[in-house]
């Protein structure tokens, strides 16, 4: 069992480090939020002062010990403040997704039962008034935005900013109570209940105590030397774990300013201004980011188009070993130079140029994407955490970043491999239950503490990096033992633009094939370069040069694939183009654009016999439903080919 | 048809007040060609009064007299209890009333937060010496200005066009654009000459709210010209039906819609 972490002097809850930070930092900007145009900031001490009010003004409300009080809204400061108000309160925030729509909503606030809802504006009460008839536990309505309210039935509903007001007229009658309250606070009481997104199932309510967020909070910011005058941008959803362990849990804990944007939309506009220096996102926005520079490139002037593609090829040379502080020889002058012309104008116009620390995490990012941001000299890192882990499980320390790891251990998290190669961890940032659901917290944490993650991975040796390749429930052996991982060589595969999808076969036979989707846009432009006539989408994909092409980047797959002693059984021996898009419609992947690998295996079986008995070509027929619901059949004579696969025995023996 | 003087309350609760604008026959002519004829109506504080009518029944031309742009050859405005003299476009603005225009009326160069600012024009009183060297009163005149303008940016979910120029926006947000423009001269009376025209479906409903948004914080009373019959009929209180320059229905929307003239005019009469 791991130590229970005990708190250091009385700064066990969040309100005690509010009342440190307004002690301490009472000077130092808190929030920030950009409104009418201006950026209007709060220091500490108002920050205290404000949340107080709040706190005592959900008093006069009757808001009581271990209450549920439901925040629906886009990053505000009030929206922030009212969380920790309730907590000051004894009582339990729970930040929803604001774009849930109302049945949603009606079953969150349904199962924790909460008894205030404090909603962003007009749009979220009209949802949860939509919704009130079967949440009889639902007694106040807050709002935070005015507008449109004015006609609505005021007896259960009121302004924050008048619930504000009361508190702070009523500060004599409450204040004892309000104190005794947050006196009261432990290490032990909850913090905050979180509901995972529930892609499986209905959602469930992650509990994570004052231990969880706190200690987790405190551990990371050592991590990266987290410090008080760092500035964050909060754009990310509240209900999301990541936001309110970086914009309440490491805000507290280190003081740093968290910046909240005008809107959604204006949110890279905010960037800029701000300038964050700890910066959290999603690939898919490092994504679009790169691809709207690489557009707007397309379209400048050929002189800075050559000065753009000059220096960035030093660069990709020079810039991630400057980045980690290696010796380089050579290329440091032209590094500075395009650094003064090129990477430095080009950071700030992304908002990244007093970037100390950015965080990438949630799927697979594209090696040239991470690879690009990081010979920028953008410090960008990967880190793998879920919420029952109050985020953090492993992540990258400076200096040993890399694309295909997801880095070492957290500080104060233990990991260990189960049998079937399933990643399971340990920490005081372990959540405490699923509220109301004994089985699934049984399910999910055993005795020990230990929870099991659901995805697969290993420990490389030597770096002692973590390595996540599938989820464990994907993950099989082949006839010789060795890991089968299809997604993980899929990835690699979807890495090339050619390749929309990949479909990789082999568990518990004796070597791997796949099955390629080309990707319409990118082939089609390719063949109208080379003048190759297409009439159809199968005419493309039977082509001998798309199948050259395929088969280079397959070959190229399989060269890194076997550079991981752990996985070269996984490489592709033959393969073959599907002559139709996998597609939702058909029941090949899932709405969301999942492949469903028992339905192609039943599906496609002619195929999968063909790629393993050695025929050169097969002839199928296969059963397609068009839009309206009509369904159909195409017919096709595929062309299987072999793929180059680098022999990992034979070199280890000859290395031996 | 509800004529008291003392105004009414409408179906969702609002409270309506006194004739705030007259026409009293109003008829305009150019040179032989009748555009109105003998048209009397009310506007009353704080309501949304919707001018319909087929292509040609003379809407337009009856915004442009509201708007003063247009000097009536027989009949009376009635403006605040008095009878309005004929006066320039910028008088008329001065006095309270705001205006969009069918075809959008905006500076394609300048941005939207400029565009805006346009709009308070007539209420800056520093002269162009003192706003060139930006100094002083100028100087907190403007911060003062844009605070309001500010206000109608958030007003109207624009902030991330802040700073684009005008001519680089979509239709439907230029038109939301012209409404923050009227909207800054903090009119009174707002006249919305067709605000969906051309727009989908999305945009249209955005619009609408934005309308019955306006008239419910700042109280503004609107006059709106629209085709869109679903969005008229919503929106408004009262509707003014016209045809061929002669006003044929005058009521709530549902008195209009089975008012049998309107019926006629829009769906046609059978001839014997």
């Amino acid at each position: 069992m791991v130590s229970e972490a005990t708190p250091s002097g009385d700064l066990c809850s969040i309100p005690a480090l509010l009342a440190r930070n307004a002690r301490t930092y009472g000077n130092s900007p808190a929030y920030r939020e950009k409104e009418f145009g201006i950026w209007q900031s709060w220091n500490w001490a108002q920050v205290a002062e404000e949340t107080r009010a709040m706190a005592l003004g959900f008093l006069a409300l009757g808001l009581n010990r271990g209450d549920h009080v439901a925040v629906i809204g886009r990053n505000r400061p009030a929206h922030y403040w009212a969380m920790v108000a309730a907590q000051m309160c004894g009582a339990v925030p729970v930040p929803l997704y604001q774009d849930a729509v109302a049945e949603e909503m009606e079953y969150v606030l349904q199962h924790c039962g909460a008894r205030f809802v404090v909603c962003g504006d007009q749009e979220q009460v009209d949802k949860v008034l939509e919704v009130q008839d079967s949440l009889p536990n639902v007694e106040q309505i807050l709002y935070n935005d005015k507008r449109g309210m004015r006609k609505y039935d005021h007896s259960h509903l009121n302004w924050l900013d008048d619930v504000s007001a009361e508190g702070r007229a009523g500060h004599t009658r409450l204040d004892a109570e309000l104190d005794a309250r947050i006196a009261e606070l432990t290490y032990d009481h909850t913090c905050v209940m979180l509901y995972t997104s529930g892609t499986t199932g209905k959602p469930k309510g992650v509990v994570l105590s004052n231990r969880n967020i706190i200690e987790t909070a405190k551990n990371s910011s050592e991590f990266d030397n987290l410090r008080h005058t760092d500035e964050v941008l909060a754009y990310l959803p509240m209900a999301w774990v990541g936001d309110f362990i970086f914009s309440v849990g490491q805000a507290s804990w280190t003081g740093f300013c968290v910046n909240c944007p005008e809107s959604a939309e204006t949110m890279m506009t905010d960037l800029r201004e701000i300038g964050p220096t700890y910066y959290f996102a999603p690939p898919r926005i490092f994504e679009t980011m790169l691809t709207s520079v690489m557009i707007r490139m397309e379209d400048a002037s050929p002189f800075k188009k050559r000065l753009f593609d000059k220096y960035m090829a030093v660069a990709r040379k020079v810039g991630p070993a400057i980045l980690d502080g290696k010796n380089v020889t050579g290329g440091k002058f032209a590094y500075w130079l395009g650094n003064l012309f090129i990477f430095g104008p080009l950071k700030n116009t992304l908002g990244l140029s007093r970037v100390r620390v950015a965080y990438t995490a949630g799927e697979a990012i594209g090696p040239e994407i991470f690879e690009f941001y990081r010979s920028l000299g953008i410090n960008l890192k990967q880190l793998y955490g879920q919420t029952e882990a109050s985020v953090f499980i492993t992540q990258q320390p400076d200096g040993q970043v890399r694309n295909d790891t997801v880095g070492v251990p957290s500080p104060g998290v233990e990991v260990r491999i189960g049998d079937n190669g399933e990643v399971y961890y340990r920490s005081s940032g372990t959540f405490v239950e699923y509220y109301n659901n004994p089985e699934s917290t049984a399910d999910t944490k055993d005795a020990e503490g230990w929870v099991a993650t659901g995805d697969a991975g290993f420990f490389e040796e030597g770096t002692g990096h973590l390595r996540i390749i599938d989820r464990a429930k994907d993950v099989g052996k082949m006839a010789d033992g060795s890991l089968f991982a299809p997604k993980y060589v899929e990835n690699k595969l979807k890495f090339f633009p050619d390749i929309l999808e990949a479909v990789v076969l082999g568990n518990g036979r004796d070597m791997c094939t796949a099955f390629i989707n080309i990707d319409l846009t990118a082939v089609g432009n390719w063949a109208e370069r080379n003048n190759i006539a297409y009439a159809s989408y199968q005419e493309l994909a039977g082509h001998p040069r798309v199948l050259d092409t395929i088969q280079a980047h397959v070959e190229e797959v399989n060269k890194s694939v076997a550079e991981d002693t752990m996985l070269s059984g996984c490489q592709i021996h033959r393969f073959l183009i599907l002559h139709k898009e996998l597609d939702p419609d058909d029941g090949e992947m899932t709405r969301t654009r999942k492949v469903r690998r028992r339905i192609i295996e039943e599906k496609f079986a002619d195929l999968i016999n063909a790629l393993y008995d050695g025929s050169d070509s097969v002839y199928t027929e296969t059963e397609v439903t068009y839009e309206d619901g009509r369904k159909g059949k195409i017919k096709a004579t595929l062309s299987l080919r072999d793929a180059k696969v680098v022999d990992t025995k034979n070199k280890r023996m000859a290395a031996e | 048809m509800k004529d008291t003087t003392e105004g009414y309350v409408t179906a969702d609760g609002r409270q309506i007040g006194g004739v705030l604008m007259e026409m009293k026959n109003i008829t305009l002519q150019f040179g032989g060609v009748k555009a109105i004829t003998d048209i009397s109506f009310d506007i009353r504080e704080g309501e949304i009064r919707a001018i319909i009518g087929p292509n040609g029944a003379g809407k337009s031309s009856m915004l442009n007299v509201i708007s003063g742009f247009y000097v009536p050859t027989v009949g009376e405005v009635w403006f605040h209890g008095k009878k309005r003299p004929q006066m320039k476009p910028y008088q008329v603005a001065q006095q309270g009333i705001a205006r969009t225009f069918q075809n959008i009326a905006l500076f394609k160069g300048m941005s939207t937060l400029d565009n805006i600012m346009t709009g308070r024009m007539t209420m800056m009183n520093t002269n162009l010496v003192t706003q060139a060297m930006w100094w002083g009163k100028a100087q907190r005149e403007e911060s003062e200005h844009r605070e309001k303008v500010e206000k109608i940016i958030d007003f109207l979910e624009i902030q991330a066009i802040r700073k684009t120029p005008v001519g680089r926006l979509p239709y439907g947000l230029q038109k939301r654009v012209e409404l923050g423009r009227a909207l800054a001269a903090e009119p009174k009376l707002l006249l919305l000459d067709e605000p969906m025209a051309g727009m989908n479906v999305e945009e249209k409903e955005d619009m609408s709210r934005f309308i019955l948004d306006v008239n419910d914080e700042f109280g503004t009373t609107i006059a709106l010209i629209e085709h869109d019959m679903g969005v008229v009929m919503d929106l408004s209180d009262r509707v003014v039906v016209m045809d061929y320059g002669k006003k044929i229905g005058d009521g709530t929307p549902d008195e209009v819609r089975n008012n049998q003239e309107v019926i006629d005019a829009y769906l046609g009469v059978e001839h014997d």
